[in-house]
């Protein structure tokens, strides 16, 4: 029972603790004509790593949107942590969102904002019970274990694009997410970035154990910081396994991906 | 004739019977999309409207943004609100003088002036060049932020964008143009007066006193406070149209100017109707 004397729903994920952190079943997502994602299922534990690979336009990207509840799919189901995010209001789907972060492939920094400003932004807006000086203190940690802590009064306009993702990925932690999300982490960058970001999220989910699902074009990339790999073709999922069951598999989409990576 | 000359005299000759017809129903067909374009828009905007309104009444209320909002609007608008009410105010002291005196009114001048200040030459300039201003600037601003993903990371921090974005714009809008016209008031008010006193001699108080005499409350609230409408209309569109836009740069820019122009345009329309129920209500 709640203050008021009435009985509170129990989240769904309460009542089912041994849930996959992220359960996608059975999605569909058509924009016009075009089939984008044609009946993905895909699940991710707590502690691990799936990297969604695939050509470009094959909907990795929409597949990480409608898992957060940015986009809604045609059909299908997605679970957080046992909870069916179908179907909530803006409330309740805001705070399931406080349990996941989302690197966004351009950063997506507010430009209005500094560096500090934008790793601070969650948590003036979820931990208002912080004060500022401890806000301050955690957005400092934070950006040294990225290795931006003498950036944090500069602007997004005024840092790099592997700067930039470094930024969003620490906005992305701020809020300890049980879920990371991460849509192309190493797209752009120069090999030394892309190795820096991949070194760098390798790092910290063995610190938070947190799940995660990493979209990425780069093999490399997939390889070194994922425990498995699903690869997408024409909307599904052609094999779904660790690098090295990819690299035994006969299909030709396979065999053909991974020649090219 | 040339073969080409041949046949343009040919098609002149025989026109085909049916194009009149086809003309019209290819014409009422235009516009017959562009009404129903038009009234999905319309039906957009109120479902927009309609969000935005259960954003803002429910917590957390985003009270430092709306204090950011109305600095951006509110005091920023001030210096070109009162630039134009003060030159509304010479234009119409120098057109006015003209007339009356034609008319063998002139001791009526004051009175003209103010009367038309604030009933409605203050309040509509205001409403236009805050559609000008802050209009392009949310419209543009909101686009930029739709285009490059700060929208949706706002919403992936489990912030609702309408509350942090929308509510807070709309509501420093219909705050501040009521404040706004007041300036533009004052100074189409003073800047009438000082137009007056250069070709003949009168005190700021002689003129307050012969323009004021005669008007009560009905003559000054009413049409300051219609413009909290106008700040509704013009963050309203403005929020909207940024918002939705598609298309990179180019969308940036389409979502600016269709905000001035749409919020212009409703500001114009909305004026016609106010007005005609303040003189319904307050005769």
């Amino acid at each position: 029972m709640n203050a008021s004397g009435q009985i509170a729903e129990r989240p769904e994920a309460e009542k089912d603790s041994n849930a996959p952190a992220v359960a996608v079943e059975d999605l569909h997502k058509s924009f016009g004509s075009q089939k984008v994602l044609d009946g993905i299922t895909l699940k991710v534990s707590r502690g691990e790593t799936l990297a969604v690979l695939g050509r470009s336009g094959t909907g990795k990207s929409v597949l990480l949107r409608i898992i957060i509840g940015l986009q809604k799919p045609d059909s299908g189901s997605v679970r957080i942590q046992g909870q069916d995010i179908g179907g909530l209001n803006v409330d309740q789907l805001s705070e399931i969102r406080k349990k996941m972060g989302f690197l966004f492939q351009h950063a997506a920094l507010y430009d209005s904002l500094t560096v500090g400003e934008n790793v601070a932004f969650p948590l003036q807006h979820h931990k208002s019970e912080m004060s500022k000086s401890e806000q301050y203190d955690r957005v400092r940690k934070l950006m040294t274990e990225v290795g931006m802590e003498k950036d944090l009064d500069k602007m997004p306009a005024d840092i790099s694009g592997g700067m930039q993702k470094r930024v969003g990925l620490a906005r992305a932690l701020i809020l300890e997410p049980d879920i990371l999300l991460l849509d192309e982490p190493t797209a752009g960058l120069d090999p030394i970035s892309s190795g820096e970001i991949d070194d760098l999220v390798l790092k910290l989910q063995e610190e938070h154990h947190m799940a995660s699902i990493v979209v990425t074009h780069d093999m490399y990339s997939a390889k070194t910081i994922s425990n498995r790999l699903a690869l997408l073709n024409k909307g599904k999922v052609v094999i779904e396994g660790t690098f090295e069951e990819l690299q035994k598999s006969d299909i030709e989409f396979v065999r053909e991906f991974l020649k090219h990576s | 004739m040339s073969d080409r000359e041949l046949k343009a005299v040919a098609s002149m000759e025989s026109p085909p019977a049916e194009l009149p017809t086809e003309d019209l129903t290819s014409t009422l067909s235009s516009v017959g999309i562009l009404v129903t374009q038009f009234l999905e828009w319309f039906g957009d905007l109120g479902i927009f409207f309609w969000q935005v309104v259960k954003a803002a009444v429910t917590p957390p209320f985003e009270f430092r943004e709306l204090f950011r909002q109305l600095d951006e609007i509110g005091s920023k608008s001030l210096p070109l609100v009162a630039l134009a009410g003060a030159a509304t105010g010479v234009v119409l002291s120098l057109e006015a003088r003209y007339s009356l005196t034609r008319f063998g009114a002139k001791s009526l001048l004051p009175s003209a002036i103010v009367f038309s200040v604030i009933h409605e030459t203050g309040p509509i300039i205001t409403g236009l060049v805050v559609s000008g201003r802050v209009g392009a600037g949310i419209g543009a601003e909101l686009a930029s932020m739709k285009v490059t993903e700060q929208i949706d990371a706002i919403e992936a921090s489990a912030v609702n964008p309408l509350r942090l974005l929308a509510a807070t714009r709309i509501l420093a809008c219909i705050l501040m143009l009521p404040l706004l016209t007041l300036a533009a008031d004052a100074c189409g008010v003073v800047m009438g007066w000082v137009t007056q006193a250069l070709s003949e001699p009168l005190s700021l108080h002689q003129f307050i006193n012969s323009g004021f005499k005669g008007a009560d409350f009905h003559d000054f609230v009413p049409p300051t406070f219609k413009t909290a409408f106008f700040g509704l209309i013009i963050g309203l569109v403005a929020c909207y149209q940024g918002m939705r836009t598609e298309g990179g740069a180019a969308g940036v820019g389409r979502a600016a100017t269709s905000s001035v122009v749409l919020s212009s345009l409703f500001v114009i329309l909305a004026d016609v109707v106010l007005v005609k129920l303040i003189l319904i209500f307050w005769p």
